[in-house]
């Protein structure tokens, strides 16, 4: 439903916009309906920006972005109006997402306003009400409150609610659980597997893993920009092959084992993959050579491409950073 | 025993009245320790460490004592309190890694602060510069900005300079929170070597995230609307909690094997109560699915194993 194809954004540094930085390069994905796809990612790999990119908040630097089988990179006023009835966005703070002047109501009149003027009051109120059901609110607990008296967990509940108001298709969810208390926060969750449930495509942004890992159906790793690591989740978790991936999952804090244990566990991986890179003995498997590779068939310069390490379970060359030395090199060349 | 909390009572003043934000907490943490605190916002996890160091304006002391090291602290008595701090107790407040003056280079900021604890710079630059090393840090962060370190490397600054003078106590809040998981793991592990190195007798780490309690903490405090809940070792809060509050909650975090179709985790319905005027009795018995007709009574916080204390009429 959503593609992302060689996706780039690029920004503008520094006083006088002298220096650039790379935030996005070359990032391809997909969300299809029906589907929770995580972006995992620390701050500064680019998961917000590929978000905003896709709500339209930012524009893109290259690449290109389809929605059906349209392409949506670039709209006009007018026709983003119509591409907001179908992809709408959630954000991390609720609380900054509501003004805290008015009743939560007003969320729901200007939305009434823009985009169904002439349903009539009852009938408003019905599909309100639906909305609120489908996000498990009572509508006398919420309607005609102020932000400040409501938790977190609803407002942000009441933030889908209003994406659902509009039949959308494509949920952008950037964050949106990581200012929760632990009690609500598997609220949220739920909802957005039973949201996916009902068809709905779910772009799901975050920074911690073990939630990623609970609702979705495939996982995107992100290192400053680029993708290491994509693939189904339980390929993508059980299996995971670049350093970066291997990293991130051994530093994550686990309830039933120590950062020690997961070390010893992960020990013989860790020893199986060192100094080697898989993205590049896969590309001299094909017969490409290392020198090649700009002009790989893929179009995907620098080693920015992923290769198919089992179906459905893609990895990238294994540097980190852009400017450092794949850590295959050594061995590929000679 | 490092540290010995009586019966303690920090309540705000509001122009709506006292909000009870620490309701008579009792509890120990031995020489050595390191004990985490976790609870959920407004549970009063932040109130108790700001208690030990300072009271400001809003918060009054209401009750109970604090002996650390034999010895009793004087929490509302400001001037008596000016010597202990960051000698005896020191504190990482929340955020402390953005608090730092960005005009000032690191050095610098920390000979102002030594400085006004009348202690010379050039005394302790060796062993600064050696404990830096042991956090991974290399001694010329000492000529950086602020803004010139990451977040990860800004916390482990802040934690070397907190614990300068070796204090007796150290209490960390929310010190791992907003790093990236891999800056996470090294700040606390750095806790653990301080620990082990002697250099604080003993810790309170203040998080809400508990699986990085379970990686550094030897016992777990929860705490629930500005009472104590339970406290055991670590691995027996998460293992075996004998709390509801404390079961709802761990059962409530998903783990990386964790997947919404196999196994649906369930979150727990409703709000704590508000500290205003709460409720007499044990604070959970709304949201509580064990709740009966005693729960009215406050549960008293009871050893029911060794080490292991619960406030809970349903346990045992």
């Amino acid at each position: 439903m959503l593609t992302l194809d060689h996706l780039d954004k690029v920004y503008r540094t520094g006083t006088f916009g002298g220096s650039e930085l790379h935030a996005v390069r070359q990032v391809s994905l997909d969300v299809q309906r029906g589907e929770v796809v995580s972006l995992i990612g620390e701050s500064g790999s680019g998961k917000s920006t590929i978000g905003k990119m896709v709500l339209h908040l930012l524009d893109s630097s290259g690449g290109t972005i389809t929605f059906d089988g349209r392409d949506v990179t670039r709209l006009g006023f007018r026709a983003r109006r119509e591409y907001y009835r179908k992809v709408q966005g959630v954000f991390q703070d609720p609380f900054s997402s509501f003004n805290p002047i008015y009743k939560v109501d007003r969320t729901f009149e200007t939305l009434r306003r823009s985009y169904f003027p002439r349903v009539s009051a009852a009938s408003w109120r019905e599909k309100l009400e639906d909305a609120l059901a489908a996000v498990t609110l009572e509508p006398d607990d919420i309607l005609g409150k102020f932000p400040h008296q409501l938790s977190g967990g609803q407002l942000q509940r009441l933030l889908i609610a209003r994406a659902l108001l509009l039949d959308i298709e494509l949920l952008v969810a950037d964050e949106i659980i990581s200012m929760l208390d632990a009690s609500t926060r598997i609220d949220v969750l739920n909802l957005l597997g039973e949201l996916k449930g009902r068809g709905l495509g779910i772009l799901f942004v975050t920074h911690d893993l073990s939630l990623g890992n609970y609702v979705s159906d495939r996982v995107v790793i992100l290192y400053k920009g680029r993708i290491v690591e994509r693939g189904v989740t339980s390929a993508v978790f059980g299996d995971p092959l670049h350093p970066y991936t291997r990293d991130l999952l051994a530093s994550v804090p686990h309830l039933d084992r120590t950062w020690e244990e997961v070390e010893a566990e992960e020990a013989e991986r860790t020893r199986r993959l060192a100094g080697r890179c898989l993205y590049h003995e896969a590309v001299a498997a094909q017969g490409r050579s290392l020198g090649e590779e700009a002009d790989a068939p893929d179009g995907v310069p620098n080693g920015l491409g992923l290769v198919e390490y089992s179906p459905g379970h893609f990895v990238g060359c294994f540097r980190k950073a852009a400017d450092e030395a794949c850590p295959g090199s050594a061995g590929a060349a000679g | 025993m490092a540290l010995a909390v009586n019966d303690l009572k920090v309540w705000y003043r509001t122009r709506r009245g006292d909000v009870k934000a620490l309701d008579g907490v009792t509890f120990e943490v031995a020489d050595g320790e390191i004990m985490g605190i976790a609870g959920e916002s407004g549970c009063g996890k932040t109130t108790l460490g700001k208690a030990l160091i300072r009271l400001d304006t809003r918060m009054r002391h209401v009750g109970g004592t604090v002996v650390l090291d034999d010895d009793e602290l004087p929490l509302a008595d400001d001037n008596a309190m000016r010597r202990r701090r960051y000698r005896e107790v020191s504190l990482i407040p929340q955020y402390a890694m953005s608090a730092m003056n960005p005009t000032r280079k690191i050095g610098r900021m920390i000979r102002d602060l030594l400085g006004s604890h009348n202690v010379r710079y050039s005394e302790v630059l060796p062993e600064l510069e050696r404990r830096l090393k042991l956090v991974g840090l290399e001694p010329d962060v000492l000529g950086r900005y602020p803004i010139e370190l990451s977040g990860g490397m800004k916390q482990r600054v802040v934690l070397v300079l907190s614990t300068l003078l070796d204090p007796s106590l150290l209490i960390g809040d929310e010190v791992t929170s907003a790093l990236d998981v891999s800056s996470q793991k090294a700040v606390a592990r750095a806790l653990v070597e301080f620990r082990d190195h002697g250099f604080v007798k003993s810790m309170i780490v203040i998080t809400h995230d508990i699986s990085v309690l379970f990686q550094v903490a030897d016992t777990i405090l929860v705490m629930y609307a500005g009472h104590l809940a339970e406290k055991a070792p670590a691995r027996t809060i998460i293992d075996e909690p004998l709390h509801p509050y404390t079961k709802m909650l761990i059962g409530a975090l998903p783990q990386v094997g964790d997947r919404y179709e196999e196994q649906r985790l369930e979150g727990i319905e409703g709000r704590p109560p508000s500290l205003l005027e709460p409720p007499a009795g044990c604070r959970f018995r709304d949201r509580c699915p064990l709740a009966h007709d005693r729960c009215a009574e406050a549960p008293p916080f009871r050893e029911v194993a060794e080490g292991h204390h619960v406030a809970c009429w349903a346990v045992s």
